[in-house]
């Protein structure tokens, strides 16, 4: 599969700056492609454009040729955020969130090292990085295809960092799945991408 | 010379109800040490939610009402009680917080930075930051310009010791990096530094010695340039870190950190680690080896064992 940015523009104001102007992407199944580029480039902008919770002002999104906004129901392109606390129901436990969608398949929880007892908590029960091996878990339904990694574990300390990470290359690996990789850190772009694009 | 702040089997604990009236103590920090000298950058690393921001905390004397604190704050050779502090605070002692949300969000920067208009163009200027910043209002700061003028603020009353909780929040590495330079500078001209933040290696870019925070416990500091190499690391959790950077193998290992309510008998680090023996089940204390500290019964480095 292809996922493909062309030509998009996005303001946050009919009249105001373009956050990102005439930007091209192509990723494909397979690959890891990092996106680099100083705050405030637009990245996470791309990124919520790429996956279809934002429309641009300009431009397309395209899946296989096809507008990502024609596909009906799960979308094929999922994101994961930095900050996992803002991207999960304070009011259910995780078991009751992860039950929303899909069975999330044990290899996908032990990949992630989530403890069962964890299921019967609320988010506010959990760290950080107990949260985001949540996020990772519910955005790899099996529909999914593209994966985009918005500063993942920027707020993960190293081991986490890692443990999510080689779970997830091995996951990308398996199912052939495209990912975007949007960090900071060089040395971690170097480790994880095919290749980077500069915004 | 007496260190500026000494920080001695600090321990800070919670009182949380839980749905209902059900009573717990949650053990956030436990046993902390921690010295640092003027001109000194000391950083704390530990996990986000592990409790290290309480650090900064306990010595502002701004704990909530339901946190308990033991152990002893020696500050510029005298105890630091919670009436010393109060006086201190934003003053000699400052906090360069977290959160943007800490500017006051209906006030221009120049009135938030000071009242002496000369002494705030001084310090926005050092920083960076020219005249029209003064006009702004927070919402219309860019991400790095907010954390400068958080710094400003803080160092406007040229503190002797200024604490930085995870300063560079979704900076790019090129502003933090500057970020953390401006930190560096302050310590250079005699302010004792102290970083608390999950980033080990951005702490490693300016720290003099890193204290590596896990389950609520130090388990090692050592000088910076300890983290050159692997050898020269004492904590098994601290060579676990190292070995999780991503230029250095990117290697996991297994496991999560234990809850503060929920943590082993004895070392928490035990149920991961490779070098665990059943003495480990009991009391670990924290204590000198080679130049740095370590809370470990078999660390990997010196002939201690
Ligand atoms: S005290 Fe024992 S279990 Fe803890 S880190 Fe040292 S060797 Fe490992």
């Amino acid at each position: 599969m292809i996922l493909e940015a062309r030509d998009l523009t996005f303001r946050y104001h009919p009249k105001g700056p373009a956050v990102i102007g005439r930007v091209d992407l192509t990723l494909k199944s397979g690959e890891r492609l990092g996106l680099t580029g100083p705050s405030g480039r637009g990245k996470t902008t791309l990124c919520r454009l790429l996956a279809g919770y934002d429309r641009p002002d300009a431009g397309e999104v395209l899946l296989d040729g096809r507008p990502l906004s024609t596909y009906r129901g799960y979308c094929p392109v999922q994101m994961v955020w930095q900050h996992p606390e803002l991207v999960v129901d304070p009011l259910r436990t995780l078991g009751a969130t992860l039950a929303e969608g899909w069975a999330v398949e044990e290899r996908v929880l032990a990949g992630l090292h989530i403890e069962p007892g964890w299921l019967t908590r609320y988010p506010s029960e959990l760290s950080g990085g107990e949260l985001q091996r949540f996020c990772v878990a519910r955005a790899l339904g099996p529909a999914t295809r593209f994966l985009l990694c918005d500063e993942l574990s920027a707020m993960l300390d190293l081991i986490t960092q890692a443990q999510i990470w080689s779970f997830l290359l091995e996951e990308a690996e398996r199912r052939d799945l495209g990912l975007l990789i949007v960090s900071h850190s060089s040395p971690l772009l170097e480790r994880l991408c095919t290749r980077t694009q500069a915004l | 010379m007496t260190p500026l702040l000494s920080v001695e089997h600090l321990s800070i604990s919670f009182t949380q109800y839980d749905r209902g009236t059900r009573r717990r103590i949650l053990p956030a920090i436990r046993d902390l040490d921690l010295t640092i000298d003027r001109g000194q950058v000391a950083a704390v690393v530990g996990s986000s939610g592990s409790g290290k921001s309480l650090l900064a905390h306990g010595i502002l004397g701004i704990l909530p009402y339901n946190a308990h604190m033991e152990g002893t704050i020696t500050y510029d050779g005298a105890p630091l009680t919670p009436k010393r502090a109060a006086a201190l605070r934003g003053r000699e002692i400052v906090l360069v917080p977290q959160s943007v949300g800490y500017l006051d969000p209906l006030m221009k920067v120049g009135p938030q930075v000071g009242r002496d208009k000369t002494a705030v163009r001084a310090v926005l200027d050092r920083y960076g930051l020219g005249p029209e910043t003064e006009g702004l209002y927070p919402f219309q700061l860019s991400g790095g310009m907010a954390r400068r003028v958080l710094i400003s603020t803080a160092v406007a009353a040229s503190p002797a010791l200024v604490i930085a909780d995870e300063p560079t929040p979704g900076l790019d590495a090129r502003a933090a990096g500057r970020i953390l330079g401006h930190f560096r500078e302050l310590a250079d001209a005699g302010t004792g530094v102290l970083l608390i933040t999950h980033d080990l290696e951005l702490a490693l870019t300016i720290a003099d010695k890193v204290a590596v925070f896990y389950a609520g416990e130090t388990v090692e500091e050592a000088p910076a340039g300890d983290f050159d190499r692997l050898e020269d690391l004492r904590h098994p959790y601290t060579r676990a870190l190292w070995q999780a950077l991503p230029q250095h193998g990117f290697r996991p290992i297994p496991g999560t950190q234990p809850y503060p309510g929920a943590l082993p008998e004895g070392c928490p680090f035990a149920p991961r680690c490779p070098k665990c023996t059943s003495e480990c089940g009991g009391d670990v204390p924290y204590r000198p080896l080679d130049g740095g500290f370590v809370r470990c019964l078999h660390p990997e480095r010196g002939n201690a064992s």
